[in-house]
């Protein structure tokens, strides 16, 4: 019997719970550690880019609005979703990475499990960074946490899964929506990721991700004054092109959350402040009832 | 590149027209025979022709003198129940000055509203009104269900009041009907009653069902003396679509030829991005060519348009994308 031909994947991008091509047309080629073709992914444009910000945008009403508790719900159920998948993430993790299958199952495990952990924040941040504050007068007044909009990605480059879920999960729990931009040379764990999400219950739009050069979409999201935050942790090492991001958010005054000198270990304890790093605090007095 | 038009036009009708325009609207009989004689839309062909120019890439500079040149021709609209004097002043500020921050943002056409608040926009405007426009929607707007005294009160009262412009709608009820003579009958009374204002007649194409029957609308209105022939009311769906307008622009262009009389269109409605709007212009250029491509002679309804053509404008000054935050909500 002949032996059976490969099935070679071209995979789209993720923009409002779809995938479509990119505008450009352009894809490029995938490689393992070692160099071996593994699939191609599509290149995304500076007009994906603002597709996925329109996408995003739409998205915000919706998922900011919804309750705390049933963000929690909808991001365990994600959780639930990568279980399933569990053998593909280690596939893609162990070949892009350059890792045993051992180890890439634990990470896989490690990357489910912050996944349920910051689902689990949904409906108790608010506990935590919020307060009810003294104040010299017959007043009630709250801080209270509210999501910042749209928030733009850049998840790290080396570790593919682990990495994309613990910039990513602290977004979107905060009820944010995401325009993430994968890893460039390891873009197959996000990827699987987009088929995760369109298969849960996240509404189209919350998360989208484009696959594909830094340099093509990453300026244009940072210069974008329809975005309200950017994680530049994807350009962690590059301080050059990093302060260059940084200097084009300034325009609309976005949050930043700075480029590390290099990527840090993301199996270290998560902590809120990531989470924290995309609330803004509103303040509200309420008068005393009589 | 050879002549791609689709010559849907008329060359017997136009014939007929030039030499006896007087005897087709003489009466109900004449103005049906001549209406109905008029060749029927080639649908498919006005769809596919209208598609195909919607594929125009419009880059750079040509796109920079599309985005003006919209703002130029927009009628900045606001036509709800919930309208009050202040909403009219913000929508004036903003026809006056599109763009508070870039003074090199052409003022709009206009500014339409409810003949009740057409003082309130005219006292807006102040030194600047006629350079902006006020338009004032009449005769029982939208559905035009009133008698003709009422509808001939109305345009006088907004006449009164200041308007410059004129949006009747016409009787689609009379029109579906038939009753072709009552529709041009109700236009000319219109007409008088509008004095120096112009005229523009609302066909709401979105209830006429044919594109047969927007042709015959078309030369309906213009015969009756419209200076513009306008789409919709906004208030029907589907409003502004660019067959229906293709189908309006080939009218005002035989009607030119065949009379020597301009008369403008304005599509509106359902016209919110700049990608829609300079496809309007490209149909514009290339069915009634370049003569239309002026404010006095094509108008874009719109009310949420400009914003996305100032983002757009922004873009390409700054070459950031502009967010709606940094825009006023309407």
């Amino acid at each position: 019997m002949a032996e059976r031909l490969a099935v070679k994947k071209t995979y789209k991008l993720y923009v409002g719970g779809r995938f479509p091509r990119s505008e450009s047309g352009r894809s490029y080629e995938v490689t393992d550690a070692k160099g071996r073709f593994l699939a191609n992914a599509a290149r995304a444009s500076r007009k994906d880019a603002r597709d996925a910000v329109v996408a995003a945008r739409k998205a915000v009403p919706g998922w900011s609005g919804a309750t705390a508790y049933n963000r929690g719900q909808v991001l365990y159920r994600v959780a639930e979703v990568m279980e399933g998948r569990h053998s593909q993430f280690a596939d893609e993790v162990a070949a892009g990475e350059g890792l045993s299958r051992s180890k890439a199952t634990a990470i896989v495990d490690e990357a489910i499990d912050r996944w349920v952990w910051y689902a689990g924040w949904a409906d108790k941040i608010a506990q935590v960074v919020g307060s009810s504050n003294p104040v010299a007068g017959p007043y009630f007044d709250f801080s209270v946490p509210e999501p910042t909009g749209v928030v733009a990605v850049l998840a790290p480059q080396q570790s593919s899964l682990l990495g994309l879920v613990s910039v990513l999960a602290p977004v979107v729990v905060g009820g944010n929506v995401a325009v993430v931009l994968a890893s460039a040379e390891r873009p197959l764990p996000a990827i699987t990721l987009s088929e995760v999400l369109a298969t849960s219950d996240v509404p189209g739009g919350v998360v989208n991700i484009l696959t594909g050069r830094l340099a093509d979409t990453a300026p244009t999201l940072a210069a974008h004054m329809d975005v309200n935050a950017i994680d530049l942790a994807g350009a962690a090492g590059d301080a050059e092109h990093a302060r260059e991001l940084e200097l084009a958010a300034a325009d609309n005054l976005k949050r930043v959350v700075r480029a590390p000198v290099a990527e840090p270990d993301w199996t270290a304890e998560p902590g809120l402040d990531r989470i924290a790093a995309y609330l803004e605090t509103k303040t509200v007095w309420h008068p005393v009832g009589i | 590149m050879p002549d791609q038009r689709l010559r849907l036009g008329c060359v017997t009708t136009l014939d007929d027209a030039r030499s006896s325009l007087p005897d087709i609207t003489s009466s109900e009989a004449s103005l049906r025979r001549f209406l109905h004689g008029l060749p029927g839309v080639d649908q498919a062909g006005a769809e596919a022709r209208a598609a195909g120019l919607a594929t125009r890439s419009i880059k750079t500079t040509a796109k920079q003198y599309a985005i003006d040149l919209a703002i130029s021709m927009i009628d900045l609209t606001t036509l709800e129940g919930q309208d009050t004097p202040g909403k009219v002043r913000a929508l004036c500020a903003k026809a006056l000055r599109p763009d508070p921050s870039d003074r090199a943002v052409p003022q709009v056409a206009a500014v339409c509203v409810y003949p009740d608040l057409v003082a309130t926009a005219v006292e807006a405007l102040g030194g600047a009104h006629r350079s902006v426009k006020v338009a004032s929607v009449a005769t029982g707007f939208p559905s035009g269900r009133t008698s003709l005294a009422v509808k001939e009160a109305d345009t006088r009262d907004a006449v009164a009041a200041g308007a410059d412009e004129v949006d009747m709608v016409i009787d689609r009820g009379a029109f579906l009907a038939g009753r072709y003579g009552a529709v041009f009958d109700e236009i000319v009374a219109v007409k008088n009653a509008a004095g120096d204002a112009h005229l523009k007649v609302i066909l709401e194409t979105g209830e006429l069902a044919t594109y047969d029957n927007v042709r015959r609308a078309s030369w309906l209105a213009m015969l009756a003396g419209g200076d513009f022939i306008k789409t919709s009311t906004g208030k029907v769906a589907p409003a502004a679509t660019l067959p229906v307008t293709l189908v309006m622009l080939e009218a005002v262009r035989d009607f030119r030829e065949a009379t020597g009389r301009q008369v403008g269109v304005k599509p509106a409605g359902g016209i919110r991005t700049s990608k829609d709007a300079i496809r309007y212009l490209v149909l514009v250029n290339e069915t009634a060519g370049d003569d239309w491509l002026d404010p006095d002679w094509f108008r874009l309804g719109a009310s949420s348009l400009l914003n996305d053509l100032l983002m757009q404008r922004q873009k390409i000054a700054t070459g950031r994308y502009a967010g709606p935050d940094y825009f006023t909500l309407d």
